[in-house]
């Protein structure tokens, strides 16, 4: 701000909030759990910043060249040299932004390319692009379900899923996780005549356990649900084809809706919702959180329409990507680090703690070593466990991997977590 | 005793498992501040309720449902 008299306009600044009504006020447990924690000495394992990214793989953060082992970045498309250039076109051709709604002005080429990359990936006759993943479960599963209607939820659903439910008005029923017989039971007692939606998710990203969708899919077919399955954490290496968990199960032809997002393999940002219902094309003007926001820019869908398109035919990552999960898993394993998952189910591999102080010092010691992974804590995660999660990259080298486990034997030794 | 005499012990029994404080149930006791219940613990209660009267309280049922006596007057209206 100049010296030109602006800021004397200004309103003056705000007197202090009473504290008899400050809405923060319900926020001082979180507030001194943050302190409690940070105090104890270790970085703020919620406040990390990448000051460089030489990689997939590799960042700098605090100066210090960090194995990145918590980032989604499963097929390793973010330095993809077609995807890089695919997005810097755009950028050229069509600048850097839409300025608006997919419903108003904000569709250009590279939108509706993208989802016509979709529509060939998955071999759905529909495909819708949002602009985040956590959008497209908000706008599919509000509008679908409507008042009086039915949606049927696992217990360990993502966020977004919850959110989605939130905001419409259907009835919302949960059943406990992974569990076919208790999906079975809870649609039972459900009155017949109200259209149901059952939610389920390929690959469950906390724990990275896959969900037995072959049984519970028959099951919601045998209630006349309807299914939406999740599969952001499987895209590129689940099934000959990559779509998912779903076609690993081979149930192409019994799931309704797919969501995904550009966010993991793809690499980019942005969620989708693929489907061969033939009013499919009706999301467009139901869907609010399609509608009301702003499209992804420009160079974004032309990347990630590249980076779909490289994925159908990436074979060598794939397999790659298999062979780095079953190092780490294999190798923690026989470190003595409890694992939730005896063998490795997905991309996501999970190191169960004890508490949160041991969940932190594990993590800060990892940090400090050259490494980064999630550390995830309630309610985030299910049953009150504390964990770090490792993503793989199919572009980690084996050597990056052998790294890993030996930073992992350190850091568990020196924080008790192994013995 | 009656349906709902019926109802509130069995919803008693329901709740002592998860009754970590040993906390005296009456139909006033609400399940949030006094059995200082968490989210989860309410999703594992709410899963036993529901099988234990063959019934499903919904997500948004469970969310007008504060007490004991408003569980058993649920449970009572759902089995009816």
């Amino acid at each position: 701000m100049s010296d030109d008299g602006v800021q004397s306009d200004l309103p003056p600044a705000a007197a202090a909030v009473p504290a008899e009504r400050d809405l923060f006020d319900k926020f001082a447990p979180l507030i001194a759990e943050r302190e409690a924690l940070l105090s104890s000495g270790v970085r703020d394992p919620f406040g990390i910043v990448m000051e460089e990214v030489k990689s997939p793989t590799v960042a700098v953060i605090k100066g210090k060249e960090t194995i990145l082992l918590g980032t989604y970045n499963y097929m390793g498309m973010t330095f993809d040299p077609d995807v890089i250039a695919a997005g810097k076109e755009a950028f050229d051709k069509f600048g850097t932004g839409t300025n608006g709604s997919r419903a108003l002005n904000g569709t250009f080429h590279d939108h509706m390319e993208v989802e016509q990359a979709l529509r060939e990936f998955y071999g759905t006759t529909g495909a819708i692009v949002f602009s985040t993943g956590y959008q497209a479960n908000l706008g599919v599963i509000s509008a679908i379900a409507g008042k009086g209607e039915y949606v049927i939820l696992d217990a360990d659903s993502h966020a977004s899923i919850y959110d989605g439910c939130a905001m419409g008005n259907a009835e919302i029923v949960r059943f406990r996780h992974n569990s076919v017989e208790d999906l079975d039971k809870r649609l039972g007692r459900l009155p017949k005549e109200p259209g149901k939606l059952v939610v389920l998710e390929g690959v469950y990203s906390m724990l990275g356990d896959v969900a037995p969708l072959k049984e519970m899919v028959a099951v919601a077919k045998k209630h006349g649900a309807m299914v939406l399955v999740d599969e952001a954490h499987s895209m590129g290496f689940f099934g000959p084809n990559g779509r998912g968990v779903y076609e690993d199960q081979g149930l192409e032809d019994q799931v309704d809706f797919v969501i995904g997002t550009f966010s993991k393999s793809v690499g980019t940002v942005g969620g989708f919702c693929v489907s061969n219902h033939p009013k499919f094309e009706i999301l467009r003007f139901v869907c609010r959180p399609y509608i009301f926001t702003a499209s992804l820019p420009p160079a974004v869908v032309a990347s990630a329409a590249t980076s779909i398109r490289k994925l159908m035919h990436a074979h060598n990552k794939r397999a790659h990507l298999w062979e780095n999960t079953r190092q780490l898993h294999g190798g923690l394993k026989r470190l003595g680090f409890r694992l939730p998952t005896d063998e490795p189910q997905s991309a996501v591999v999970a190191v169960l703690l004890e508490d949160q102080t041991q969940a932190v010092a594990m993590w800060h010691a990892l940090l400090e070593a050259g490494l980064y992974v999630n550390v995830a804590r309630p309610p985030a995660t299910p049953a009150g466990t504390f964990l770090l999660r490792c993503s793989v990259c199919a572009e980690h080298t084996n050597e990056q991997i052998a790294q890993v486990i030996a930073m992992f034997e350190a850091a568990g030794r020196a924080t008790g977590a192994i013995g | 005793m009656s349906d709902r005499d019926t109802i509130l012990t069995a919803v008693k029994a329901q709740i002592e498992p998860f009754n970590k404080k040993g906390v005296t149930v009456t139909e006033a006791t609400t399940f949030q501040g006094d059995l200082e219940w968490d989210s989860l613990t309410v999703m594992d209660f709410v899963a036993a309720i529901e099988d234990e009267f063959d019934i499903i309280i919904t997500m948004n049922m469970q969310a007008e449902i504060e007490t004991v006596g408003q569980l058993v007057d649920a449970v009572a209206k759902l089995k009816a």
